[in-house]
């Protein structure tokens, strides 16, 4: 394994870059009005690191690694859970309205 | 098989961005990064040395009743400061994750204690850095935008050196942990980075936060691709370089307009040290000043209005009287737009939410590209709570500080109303000059209040 290290770490690289690229074209598609529920959802998925974090929590027994690995679930969860939840309120009040007007007209 | 449903997640997370294209298929996009979400996570449980589930489940259970708990009860003008509150926790998240892999790396595959790969070390000090950052940064722009903390820029001598010299500090802190694995400098590398985050958003004034806000977003995703570079993970490397690449766009975005460069905003000190002195030249000159009744009757022999909304809106919270009167307007057969300036508010987006909260149909709702040249062919431009956005000095006073932002052309329309305060200059700190011209006519008042008035008039 030591001696593929670096092959990994290139695969991690171009793995990085062509995520940056879709990322490019895919955040330029997305119309300015739901910048806000934007940072919403890059918010809740940002705390994918709750993968990380698992992983540390993850062994038997209590050390200091298990403990941050908690904390790290902890902290991760309240985004995922709030990030998620609070882009869903922001786009129901989008669909919301639209009903509305039609309605009324 | 665990590599294959990282990737259905990560793609999951790509159409959940995706789907934000349009309001119509964005809540069909946020399901997909649920999914994606429960999809990593249930992966991720599934590792064989992944044992403890009851102590997993509960720590999920406690942060995601928290997190519902204040995603549900939080006031849509407060989503500024929720978002930055949201990103310091996932750069402390990451700082966490970073140290357990540092006490525990045989849990991560990086090694034994004390004998790390020299690259993933690396990485997790490159993760531990941006995760600090973004954690400091971000409670004090939480602080900023909650009102806790002056959101004046606070700027001091040598400030920029300072900031480089910690910069210069924190490499040559990295390398020496590299070197010697030692978790006395790790720590030193954690406590830097947060004092870094911290000068680095203390000079950086209120109207600034959008891109702060967008930036400290950028961060929190370039801190995940730095843990999952130190796990070798693809599924936290792709989604940390979607949520980098997309905090990005917003910054530039955000600083193209107010036609400052990325690095003009975050060197900070912009605006708020000249409220006074330049609001005085124009003393001498004469206001025309309106009420309620004034406005009402103006709107209501007008054909079309465009309602340019401002920060100002949001703090008095006055959305929904604002829709009410939009309503009466059109009721009357009057055409009604609302014109979004792309910094309006503090946080990307921010107008669009609070008028999406108080029913306004998206459709009305116009970005300034879209909007602008309909100015000339309409008759009330109504003003609540911007400035800085409408001000033709931009285009006008090379010497301006706000020369060459692109605005809402509002002085083209045949009047225009302004609701305010008071005559108090804009962030920019710049006087205004469509507050004196003839076609203006100042309503001063609280938004709301003043909202209210007017729907009273136009009803009676």
């Amino acid at each position: 394994m030591e001696a593929h290290s670096s092959e990994v770490f290139v695969i991690g690289l171009t793995v990085f870059f062509l995520a940056c690229i879709i990322g490019y074209y895919v955040v330029w598609s997305v119309t300015p009005a739901l910048h806000s529920p934007l940072m919403g959802v890059t918010n809740a998925i940002s705390s994918v690191i709750i993968v990380g974090a698992i992983l540390a929590a993850g062994p038997q027994g209590f050390d200091t690694s298990k403990i941050f690995g908690l904390i790290g679930v902890v902290l991760a969860s309240v985004n995922i859970f709030g990030g998620f939840l609070v882009t869903y309120r922001m786009l129901s009040m989008f669909k919301k309205k639209t009903k509305k007007t039609k309605e009324k007209e | 098989m665990v590599a294959i449903l990282y990737l259905i997640s990560a793609l999951l997370f790509i159409f959940a961005l995706r789907g934000l294209s349009h309001p119509e298929s964005s809540r069909m996009g946020n399901i997909f990064g649920v999914i994606g979400m429960i999809i990593a996570v249930f992966t991720t449980l599934m590792f064989k040395s992944v044992l403890s589930y009851y102590e997993i489940g509960a720590a999920i259970l406690i942060g995601g009743a928290i997190g519902s708990f204040i995603a549900l009860r939080i006031e849509m003008t407060a989503l500024p400061q929720l978002v930055a509150a949201f990103h310091s926790l996932v750069g402390l998240a990451a700082v966490f994750v970073a140290a357990a892999a540092f006490y525990d790396p045989v849990a991560f595959s990086i090694g034994k204690v004390g004998s790390i790969k020299t690259a993933s070390l690396v990485e997790m000090s490159i993760g531990t850095f941006i995760g600090a950052i973004t954690f400091s940064g971000s409670v004090l722009a939480f602080g900023k935008l909650q009102g806790t903390i002056s959101g004046k820029p606070i700027v001091f001598k040598f400030q920029h050196l300072i900031n480089a010299l910690i910069f210069l500090l924190i490499i040559f802190l990295i390398v020496l942990f590299v070197i010697n694995q030692s978790p006395t400098i790790f720590w030193t590398i954690v406590i830097v980075s947060i004092l870094l985050g911290f000068l680095v958003v203390i000079p950086i004034g209120g109207a600034d936060m959008p891109v702060v806000v967008s930036m400290l977003n950028s961060y929190s995703g370039w801190a995940a691709c730095g843990i999952g570079f130190t796990l070798s993970n693809n599924l936290l490397i792709i989604t940390g370089a979607l949520v980098g690449a997309s905090g990005a766009i917003l910054s530039y975005i955000m600083s193209k307009g107010m036609n400052r460069s990325i690095i003009n905003v975050v060197l900070g000190g912009f605006g708020g040290e000249q409220d006074t002195s330049a609001s005085k030249d124009n003393s001498d000159k004469i206001v025309k000043q309106g009420n309620a009744e004034d406005a009402a009757y103006i709107m209501k022999n007008a054909d079309s209005v465009i309602i340019v909304p401002g920060y100002g809106m949001a703090v008095a919270q006055a959305q929904h009287a604002l829709r009410e009167m939009g309503d009466i307007l059109k009721k009357e057969g009057i055409e009604v737009r609302y014109a979004i300036h792309p910094v309006a508010g503090r946080m990307p987006g921010h107008m669009n939410v609070l008028l999406a909260e108080a029913n306004v149909p998206y459709e009305e709702v116009l970005e300034l590209d879209e909007i602008n040249h309909d100015f000339p062919m309409t008759e009330v431009s109504f003003v609540i709570g911007a400035n800085d956005v409408t001000n033709p000095a931009a285009k006008t006073d090379e010497s301006s500080p706000i020369f060459g932002m692109p605005i809402l052309d509002v002085e083209k329309s045949q009047s225009v109303l302004f609701v305010k305060r008071s005559m108090a200059t804009g962030y920019s700190g710049v006087d205004n000059e469509l507050f004196y011209r003839d076609n203006t006519t100042m309503l001063f008042g609280d938004a709301k209040k003043m909202c209210e008035d007017i729907v009273k008039s136009l009803s009676s």
